[in-house]
């Protein structure tokens, strides 16, 4: 329906014409971003529920488990994740503002950060795969051979792999939105693109803020 | 407002040519199309292998499948590609699309590209899962219980992952309409004047959108369970068997609603227009859509009554699960008192309504056998559950989602189909139906348990009575298919408003044009205001 | 004429009856109940709406009725078709629960035999030992509880003359119970899909009169084909594995050991070393002394917090699996865990072995 390919600049940018204005369009796309984060919500809800009953049926092996994880790196990605959370939110009010500058640098440090987080997070799978400290049946490690510790280690692998899955995805759409900058496709009468990654890249941060005590902080 | 027919004009069939146009329209009533197209290959496809089900248990010990394990797969597939393929995607996907955004008087969905994306999802899923067949086929049952499913035969993997990708699909059409309903309705279209059919395809997109993320993951990490071990479900690796049902029937419960509330909106789309009345209790049957699609999160316990779950789950599931039956037993009083002093037109969409009734009464009386702690542990996993939800889901939807194709035939094709084999169909698919499952329902309370390829001498005679129905429902089927093909290729100009129905769809051309009405339309009134001469229009008995 | 009808009434009460397995048990007639009250309260509704159904469909025909009436609603219907039916419900569910609570809460001084199951077989493990495949001895008239578990993937032990039914699940314990009134032959049914021989995966549940079963107890050999058959339908014998299933693996009805249970617990906690912590006299060692230790309130720390719990079943296998879960107050968590390390035989023979030193 939306005719507009190419370097179309915003101020020709005209809306799918289903819609009555462009403004409803932008309200319909912000809308349909929510109703796709409650998903994710949900689709992330399962393994925090199998988490919960991990943490309640057996929470010795919890507090043992956990400190197989290095809070050091888990803590140093949060910070990045913040700081790529605002610098995302940097980026949105500068394309609202027309600013194409300020957009393409904002979001090339949202970039930044994000592979920053993506490097911390091989470092340690590297060094878990490399002392077998893995999930499940795969689970090898010699010095800690409780019971139903390789459950944790599922858990964390499947919650973070998840995540980076995540994280993976939203780089290769930030740098989409750069390319799309570039080609001055953005400012105050259509910045939706930005706006929704922006809402999506604000709960990827979230996730991480609560995987984060509840994986490296058990106590 | 109404236009002469537009049989002669352009409209969305011949707006474009070619099989490209097809396979890249955006239009939503040409994905509708294609969503139907496919869907009715599937039903075909999980029919054959009902009845290779029913034929192997026409007697004892094996007649046509050469072990068990073939047998075990045939209702395997039938029972994923029914509800995988068919009924969860075959009202909203198929009718929705069309109906949907013309009842709101909007040119098409939000957002028209995710629209077709996602029915390729679904194609790429339903091919996945389809392939299998050729390879090495499944034989979990459609419930993939844990630690069967984490041992058994190789492709089970790929299975999962094709039911894990049409998640997808269904989540977004949820997340389409949704968006629609919201953004796209007509001047004049206020909540308290939309149409039930769009109150309950609303109602299940939102239950697509909260429920199909926790298959998406059931699915995945059974996927890791087969592919690394990760152990979540595996007792060797000191995981919890019973924690996959319940992950599972969060989902599955939830879905069978996702399967019923369209068929309830068609339902009372169709009962007002054929008894020439204004709907009993509008407010009533939208609250009480919402009100099943609420508890429908609370209750997915009642399906594992002796799973091992504790006695306190037991009795929180039952007493949630009784509470399903008041908003559905409002509907069903609602419905019939609509008919009330009405003026019956008996044609076919209005036959399959009553056909609806009918069955779906059964079907959901027996649900509350089955939602009662004690009576159910007799009864679960014998052929009583079997037959509970074929009088639900074949009963229910299937018949429902009949009417409203003959009901929107006319509009979508611009032609008519033929009303004598029709209505044939109808009674020979209603007995057909009814002979293949009510025995079902006495076999499983003498104790014949579910998923036997082979079963005791004593229950032969039941059993034979159930597959020859099988054959009568095949042939009915078979009747509306070649009836439908005939209609499309030279049936008779339907005109815009065969019925006299007075929902928005009605007053576009027939077919509709491409961005389906001339002007947009303007509502005044609620949509089932039939007085006056509204009231006297409309049917052909 | 009135004979007739009397003769029609009984007639059409005895086909009704025989869509309902024989009742063998007390509790399987209270369960009878339920299920006719559900009946009648459905044939109500259905009958309700359909006859309301056709009579409009007739007397409001377009050809009968023109002018259709304008009408909206009426509250206080609606009002009483939401009330009554939830009223009912409530009594369905309220009964339903009564029932359940008999259903499941065993007596105390029931009889215990050990089920294990297994692709695609059933083991009955008696107290004094005695393993059978596929044949499950009970007296009559006592109360008798099944405690099940599963070696490989799920099953479910249904016993459709008693409306008895639960899962049998791998790392668990489940339970039936019953007190069979019935003498003679019931027909057991595997009903949790298992794989190729689910369909073949029966059982017969023999009651013994009180003569016979002193009989088998003493080892004698049972003439099961002369014991009446399956009341439900009287002209078939009930089944076991092996018959009528091409594929199916014959069973055999497995002889009678020598070791009791509990003895074979005595030999197994020897040959794994638990005795060298584990004391069978009260005294403390490295851990807890067994004696006694079988229904004691148990002090335990989990979750960093004490509490009390049962030593049953249930948590000794925990703590033979998985001791860490709960530490016994005033002991190290030193217990190493045997996940894996002992069949499922072999933890139940423990656990009975435990249970004998009171
Ligand atoms: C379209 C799908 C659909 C629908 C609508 C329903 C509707 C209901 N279902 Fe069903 N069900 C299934 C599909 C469906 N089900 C499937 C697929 C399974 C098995 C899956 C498997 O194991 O493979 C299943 C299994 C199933 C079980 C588990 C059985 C078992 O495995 O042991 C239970 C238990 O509670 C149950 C209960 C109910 C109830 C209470 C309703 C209620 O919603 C029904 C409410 C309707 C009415 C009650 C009738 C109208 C009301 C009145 C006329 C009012 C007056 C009534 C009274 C006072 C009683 N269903
Ligand atoms: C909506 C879903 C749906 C639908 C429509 C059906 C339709 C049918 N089902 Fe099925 N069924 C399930 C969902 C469904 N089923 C599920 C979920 C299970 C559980 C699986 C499991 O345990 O894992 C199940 C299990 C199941 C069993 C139990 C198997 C077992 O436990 O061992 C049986 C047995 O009779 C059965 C029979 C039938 C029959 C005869 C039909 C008929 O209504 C089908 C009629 C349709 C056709 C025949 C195709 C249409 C035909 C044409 C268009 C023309 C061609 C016709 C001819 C060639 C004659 N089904
Ligand atoms: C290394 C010493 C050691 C060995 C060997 C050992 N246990 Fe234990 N066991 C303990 C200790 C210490 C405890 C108390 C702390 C706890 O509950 O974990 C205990 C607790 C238990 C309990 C719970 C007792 C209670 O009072 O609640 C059971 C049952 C048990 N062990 C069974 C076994 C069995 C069966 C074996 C052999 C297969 C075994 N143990 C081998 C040290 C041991
Ligand atoms: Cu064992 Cu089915
Ligand atoms: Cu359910």
């Amino acid at each position: 329906m939306a005719h507009s390919t190419g370097s179309v600049t915003h101020l020709e940018r005209h809306h799918a014409h289903h819609f009555k204005t462009a403004h409803e369009e932008f309200e319909a796309c912000k809308q349909g971003m929510w109703i796709f984060l409650v998903t994710e919500v949900l689709f992330f809800a399962g393994m925090f529920m199998a988490y919960a009953v991990l943490r309640v049926l057996y929470p010795d092996m919890m507090k043992a488990a956990h400190q197989l994880l290095d809070w050091k790196k888990g803590a140093l990605n949060t910070v990045i994740l913040i700081t790529s959370s605002l610098t995302m939110a940097l980026a949105v009010s500068a394309a609202q503002r027309g600013e194409k500058q300020k957009i393409i640098r904002y979001l090339w440090m949202t970039l930044i950060c994000a592979g920053g987080f993506m490097v911390v997070k091989y470092f340690e799978y590297a060094h878990k795969i490399h002392e077998h400290i893995l999930p499940g049946a795969l689970y090898q490690y010699k010095e800690l051979t409780m019971a139903k510790v390789p459950l944790f280690l599922s858990v964390y692998f499947v919650m973070t792999g998840i995540h980076g899955l995540h994280v993976l995805i939203g780089m290769g759409v930030i740098y989409w939105l750069i390319r799309r900058a570039s080609r001055n496709e953005f400012g105050p009468s259509y910045f939706t693109p930005v706006e929704i990654t922006g809402l999506y890249w604000h709960f990827v941060d979230l996730v991480w803020i609560y995987l984060f005590p509840l994986l490296y902080l058990v106590s | 407002m109404a236009h002469t027919s537009s049989a002669h004009g352009s409209n969305y069939l011949n707006h474009s040519h070619g099989i490209k146009s097809w396979l890249t329209t955006l239009d939503h009533k040409r994905i509708g199309l294609m969503y139907f197209v496919v869907i009715m290959m599937m039903f075909l496809l999980g029919g054959i292998f009902a009845l290779l089900v029913r034929w192997e248990l026409f007697a004892p010990g094996l007649q046509f499948f050469s072990s068990p394990d073939k047998y075990n797969q045939a209702f395997t597939y039938h029972g994923a590609i029914m509800v995988f393929m068919v009924v969860i995607p075959l009202i909203p996907a198929a009718i929705g699309n069309c109906v949907l955004p013309m009842q709101l008087g909007a040119k098409d969905v939000a957002f028209p590209r995710w629209n077709l994306i996602s029915y390729y999802v679904y194609i790429l899923g339903a091919t996945i899962a389809a392939a299998t067949l050729f390879i090495n086929q499944v034989d979990t049952g459609w419930t993939f219980y844990a630690p069967y499913s984490i041992r058994t035969g190789t492709s089970t993997t790929l299975v999962l992952l094709g039911a894990f990708i049409m998640g997808f699909s269904s989540i977004l059409t949820g997340l389409n309409f949704i968006v629609t309903v919201h953004k796209l309705r007509a001047p004049g279209l206020t909540w308290d004047r939309l149409p039930l059919f769009i109150w309950a395809v609303y109602a299940t997109s939102i239950i697509q959108v909260l429920a199909t993320p926790v298959l998406a993951i059931t699915l995945l990490l059974l996927v890791l369970e087969r592919t690394i071990g990760i152990g979540i479900f595996d007792p060797k690796l000191g995981g919890d068997p019973v924690l996959f049902q319940h992950f599972f029937w969060f989902y599955s419960h939830p879905a069978v609603y996702i399967m019923v509330l369209p068929a309830m909106g068609v339902i009372s789309d169709v009962i007002p227009a054929f008894s020439r009345k204004p709907i009993f209790g509008y407010k009533a049957i939208a609250a009480a859509t919402f009100g099943i699609a609420l508890v429908a999160f609370v209750v997915w316990g009642h399906h594992m009554f002796v799973s091992g779950q504790s006695e306190f789950a037991n009795f929180v599931f039952s007493f949630l699960t009784m509470l399903v039956a008041v908003p559905t037993g409002v509907k069903v009083f609602s419905w019939i008192a609509t008919m009330y002093k009405g003026s019956l037109r008996l044609d076919t969409p209005m036959l399959y309504a009553f056909g609806f009734l009918f069955v779906f009464t059964i079907g959901g009386l027996t649900g509350v056998f089955l939602a009662v702690v004690s009576t159910d542990v007799h009864l679960t996993a014998t052929y009583f559950v079997v037959a509970h939800f074929h009088y639900v889901m074949v009963g229910g939807t299937l018949l429902a989602f009949l009417a409203g194709l003959h009901y929107w035939f006319p509009k979508f094709s611009g032609k008519m189909y033929n009303e004598g084999p029709a209505r044939l169909a109808s009674w020979l698919i209603m007995i057909g139906f009814n002979v293949t499952f009510f025995p079902q329902f006495i076999l499983g309370a003498l104790g014949m348990p579910r998923r036997y390829a082979d079963y005791l001498p004593q229950f032969t005679s039941l059993n034979q009575v159930s597959t020859v129905g099988s054959w009568f429902l095949g042939v009915g089927f078979l009747i509306v298919l070649v009836n439908i093909i005939l209609a499309i290729r030279n049936g008779k100009p339907a005109g815009d408003n065969p019925w006299g129905a007075l929902t928005l769809e009605w007053q576009a051309p027939s077919p509709p044009p491409h961005e389906n009405f001339f002007h947009e339309p303007v509502v005044t009134e609620g949509p089932y205001e039939y007085r006056g001469e509204k009231a006297l229009m409309g049917g052909n008995a | 004429m009135t004979k007739l009808l009397l003769c029609l009434i009984t007639l059409g009460n005895n086909a009704f009856a025989a869509t309902l397995p024989v009742a063998g048990t007390d509790i399987a007639k209270s369960w009878d109940a339920v299920y006719w009250f559900l009946v009648y309260l459905s044939l109500v509704f259905f009958v309700g709406i359909v006859a309301a159904m056709v009579w409009f469909a007739i007397r409001y025909r377009k050809e009968k009725n023109r002018k259709p009436k304008y009408i909206h609603g009426h509250t206080g219907l609606e009002v009483i078709w939401t009330v009554i039916p939830t009223i009912l419900l409530f009594v369905c569910f309220g009964w339903g629960w009564a029932v359940y609570q008999d259903m499941i809460h065993a007596p105390a001084n029931a009889m215990e035999v050990h089920v294990i199951g297994k692709q695609w077989s059933w083991q009955f493990v008696y107290k004094n030992g005695t393993s059978v495949t596929n044949d499950l001895y009970v007296p009559v008239n006592r109360p008798v509880k099944l405690i099940m578990s599963s070696e490989d993937v799920l099953h479910a032990f249904f016993i459709p003359n008693f409306r008895v039914k639960s899962d049998v699940v791998p790392g668990m314990y489940t339970s039936v119970w019953f007190e069979a009134k019935l003498p003679g032959i019931h027909q057991v049914y595997c009903t949790e899909y298992c794989g190729t021989v689910h369909s073949g995966m029966l059982a017969r549940l023999i009651v013994l009169t009180d003569d016979q079963w002193k009989d088998w107890l003493s080892g004698k050999k049972i003439d099961v084909d002369s014991l009446p058959a399956d009341p439900t339908f009287p002209g078939y014998r009930a089944n076991r594995l092996g018959e009528g299933m091409p594929e199916a693996v014959a069973g055999s009805t497995g002889g009678q050991k020598q070791l009791t249970l509990a003895d074979k617990g005595k030999a197994v906690v020897t040959a794994k070393a638990c005795i060298a912590c584990h004391s069978v006299d009260g005294s403390k060692m490295v851990g807890p002394s067994y004696k006694g230790l079988y229904g004691r309130e148990e002090k335990v720390v989990a979750n960093g917090k004490t509490i009390t719990v049962k030593a049953d079943d249930n948590y000794i296998r925990e703590s033979i699996e998985n001791p860490l879960a709960k530490v016994v107050e005033g002991y190290p968590p030193s217990m190493p865990p045997y996940k894996g390390q002992l069949s499922e035989e072999e933890i139940l023979s423990v656990i009975e072995y435990i249970k004998s030193l009171k």
